[in-house]
């Protein structure tokens, strides 16, 4: 028998090792455009010391390692692009720790955002958490692997700045905890301690992330949404910083989208507020709209799309049948907000050029101090031409977020080259320095992040 | 090679493979996909069995037994479709179902399946019993023969062989006694319903029996026909018209519930009891079919309904479904859907796990007794605690 089999059986147990093309297959495929990459063996693990265990053994066996979650960043981050151990977090899903009065929640890395939504909701409906964007399956582990953001990203920014203590799996398999729990305290900051935590963003290059403590925030009783549209996108920067200086809203987005057509060429604004009364909504609404917005109203540039709407839970899975095709890919590049009128553009400019119908999302984080855009292509999974041509067109939008002084996303290999390529030299040492130290045999997700 | 008579080729490949078919309504985990749940690869979600399926049919990975058994682990429970946001979701056990028939016509079915269908086509139920036993869960009950009497008491194969299920048919058949409800069986003229036979993608199976039991039911001038399992209701409902056989059909819960509000049956008055129920898949998401059992216990004295998380659309399967509960492609692990279902009517402190369906019985029963929790959890068909069975 296979070694490195046999020692992944006798770590987690038969059920959840494979080595048959069935799951070697499904674990080759990302729902993205990206080329199918086999792993030789697929393992799950339940516990940290688990997870320890097997990267001790592939580091002996000089085996790879890719640590996956829910599987949704889209940009193959956690295909495994030289082979080896497929590793699916998802069994590490225990809600370890509610502390109420200290607002964090400590979970193992494979816990979905819809199951800690669901479980605040049951068990603290006055506290929640920043849930991206992404189905609900996606995990907090693989969101922090890649800086994800997500519905209180304007007044709390990142995901990955949320977070208030770690347990990571090094690649050379000791387990490290960073923040107060590394003193055997509560798990209730990250800070002050010197910052030695190199693990989010890399896409589990530098180590395998296995609890995270994840700060909670006030959830009011009341959640609406309003919608204030504009024909000129030139208007839009401007209006989110009218936005941002009241600090009224919970989560601010702007989309533009060619399907349906009354979202074609307009800007909506799409502002969720929340308040524990009536009067706090419409104290926040005056402060928008009456005093930020009438101006625009007045000039009859803009206007209430809608107000008071329920906030919809995104299924943001519907994108992939825009093409009755199952597929979509995204380009998500952290901007200025003041480049959105480029962003919009280059997104219609681009699509229009791969017959692909142009949707574009921009999402503002902190204060307006950035925002995340996305430039969406769907594409018929069935039809490899529209395949190709979402994947040229994600490869030309990468292009053009660097011409216009965006910082690249949770890129792909090919983005993550293009980053390097421009990334000041100094940085690009320490990067190196930083992979090597921690992972000197390069078993973690190797591919991902390779300084040459 | 590529498979050229796949029926949903069109739709197949826009499964995006987002794992909404994993949750239940109100998403509080991953696992109510019965198979998922056991085996927590993708591969055995359907997200995953649905890519796999469109691999095979385009050639792109071969069959295989593992393959197979992949294909036949899902237990047709429907969590999927009700949570799927897409809009092809009611096709997806369709999907699943029209690979089994690929599988079928090629004789690439995992043995289990083979040797059920075998059973089913050589001697008219699962197991591979004696046809001329079928009558013998009657025991010394003797319901009339069906001659011309309102209803058919369509029994099923669970019902008449299974151990565990002959006990709910036989307090079912006192229950419409007691009632004096007009009603009959075929004793060993009635054969199996064919429900799985169809899930498991034996098409010309599904036609034969749904031949011969509507040609039987004709034969008598049946009319009315009340099932003791919602495998059958779901059969003789949603699959015989297709077969030209259309009649009222009834799960026994709902003519219960009838009986109760004419007058004609008195619910038991219990000591006071805990109660939880387990919503069965073929009643509550294939033919929505949430109250009239619910209905059923909160007309008994005593009783104290309490609800697992998990109920409603979000039922989490005992795992029996599309023939596991023969098969047994779930089993051997604390991750088997039925134990998994157990520790959770067990959580809500029960005393009693209600099911209105007899493989939902045996399935439960069994994870009980491997749980170490029959000194705590009865398992039950409502028709057992309406007849008073111990």
């Amino acid at each position: 028998m296979d070694s490195v089999y046999a020692a992944l059986v006798e770590i987690v147990g038969q059920d959840y090792v494979s080595t048959r093309t069935e799951e070697l297959f499904t674990y080759s495929k990302d729902l993205g455009t990206s080329e199918p990459q086999w792993p030789d063996y697929v393992a799950a693990p339940a516990t940290a010391g688990q997870v320890s265990r097997i990267v001790q053994m592939a580091n002996e066996k000089n085996v790879a390692v890719v640590p996956l979650g829910g599987g949704l960043s889209l940009a193959g981050l956690a295909l495994p692009l030289k082979g080896g151990i497929e590793l699916d977090l998802k069994r590490m899903n225990r809600i370890l720790e509610l502390n109420e009065k200290g607002r964090y929640v400590v979970v193992e890395v494979g816990t979905s955002h819809g199951k800690l939504t669901a479980h605040l909701h049951k068990h603290a409906p006055h506290l929640m958490h920043s849930e991206p964007g992404a189905p609900p399956a996606a995990t907090i582990g693989g969101n922090l692997a890649i800086h994800g953001q997500g519905d209180l990203g304007h007044p709390y920014g990142f995901n990955s700045d949320m977070v208030s203590g770690m347990e990571v799996v090094l690649p050379t398999g000791e387990i490290c905890r960073f923040g107060s729990c590394a003193l055997g305290n509560s798990w209730y900051t990250l800070h002050p301690l010197p910052d030695v935590s190199m693990f989010m963003g890399w896409s589990g290059s530098t180590g395998i992330i296995t609890k995270v403590s994840l700060r909670l925030f006030p959830c009011k009783k009341i959640h609406e949404q309003d919608a204030f549209v504009v024909e000129n996108e030139d208007l839009v920067p401007e209006i989110l910083y009218e936005l941002t200086h009241v600090g009224m809203a919970e989560d601010m987005m702007v989309v533009s989208q060619e399907i349906p057509p009354p979202f074609n060429r307009l800007h909506y604004v799409l502002i969720n507020i929340s308040g524990d009364s009536r009067k706090e909504l419409e104290f926040k609404r005056q402060l928008m709209f009456d005093d930020r917005l009438y101006k625009y109203i007045q000039e009859g540039t803009g206007g209430i799309g809608a107000g008071g709407q329920e906030v919809p839970r995104p299924v943001v899975s519907k994108t992939s049948d825009w093409r009755k095709g199952g597929g979509f890919e995204y380009v998500g590049a952290i901007m200025p907000v003041a480049s959105y009128p480029e962003c919009y553009r280059s997104g219609v400019e681009i699509s229009g050029r791969h017959g692909i119908p142009y949707t574009t999302l921009g999402r503002v984080l902190g204060s307006g101090h950035s925002m995340m855009f996305s430039w969406t292509f769907a594409f018929n999974r069935a039809d490899e031409d529209t395949v190709r041509h979402a994947r040229q067109a994600l490869h030309e939008t990468d292009e053009r977020v660097l011409e216009l002084g965006g910082t690249l996303w949770k890129p792909a290999v090919f983005g993550q080259k293009l980053l390097m390529d421009r990334m000041d030299d100094g940085t690009l040492q320490m990067m190196k320095k930083v992979k090597h130290m921690l992972d000197p045999n390069g078993i973690m997700n190797p591919g991902n992040w390779e300084v040459a | 090679m590529a498979l050229t008579k796949y029926q949903y080729m069109d739709i197949i490949h826009r499964c995006f493979r987002c794992g909404y078919c994993k949750f239940p309504q109100d998403w509080e985990d991953v696992d109510n996909c019965p198979s998922y749940a056991r085996y927590r690869l993708e591969s055995y979600s359907n997200g995953g069995r649905l890519w796999l399926i469109r691999a095979w049919i385009t050639g792109e990975i071969p069959w295989s037994e593992h393959l197979a058994e992949i294909v036949y682990s899902c237990v047709a429970c429907k969590n999927c479709e009700e949570k799927c946001p897409l809009s092809f979701s009611d096709d997806i056990i369709n999907m699943v179902t029209a690979a089994r028939n690929l599988m079928v016509d090629q004789g690439l079915v995992p043995p289990a399946a083979k040797k059920y269908l075998e059973n089913v086509q050589l001697h008219g139920n699962p197991w591979g019993l004696g046809a001329k036993k079928r009558d013998q869960w009657m025991a010394d009950l003797s319901p009339e023969p069906y001659r011309d009497q309102e209803f058919l008491y369509f029994v099923g194969s669970e019902g008449a062989y299974d151990s565990r299920a002959r006990s709910a048919a036989r307090a079912l058949a006192g229950v419409l006694q007691k009632s004096g409800v007009s009603f009959g069986v075929l004793g060993n003229a009635e054969t199996d319903d064919g429900n799985e036979a169809e899930l498991l993608g034996e098409d010309g199976l599904v036609e034969m029996l749904a031949e011969k039991n509507i040609a039987r039911f004709a034969e008598h001038g049946v009319k009315k026909i009340i099932t003791l399992s919602p495998h059958a209701y779901n059969a003789l409902k949603n699959i015989y018209p297709r077969h030209g056989g259309n009649f009222e059909v009834y799960h026994y819960t709902q003519v219960i519930v009838d009986l109760i509000r004419a007058g004609k049956l008195e619910a038991p008055k219990l000591d006071p009891i805990k109660i939880t129920y387990h919503d069965p898949c073929f009643l509550g998401r294939w033919n929505n079919e949430y109250k009239a059992p619910r209905k059923v216990l909160q007309s008994m004295g005593g009783v104290q309904l309490v609800e697992m998380g998990r109920s409603r659309k979000s039922a989490f399967c005992c795992g029996g479904g599309s023939g596991n509960y023969y098969m047994d492609l779930l089993g051997g692990s604390e991750d088997s859907p039925a134990r998994i279902r157990v520790r959770q009517a067990s959580a809500t402190g029960a005393e009693v796990l209600a099911v209105a369906c007899p493989n939902c019985l045996s399935m439960l029963e069994d994870a009980v007794k491997v749980e170490g929790l029959a000194s705590k959890l009865m398992v039950k068909d409502l028709s057992e605690i309406m007849y008073g069975s111990e």
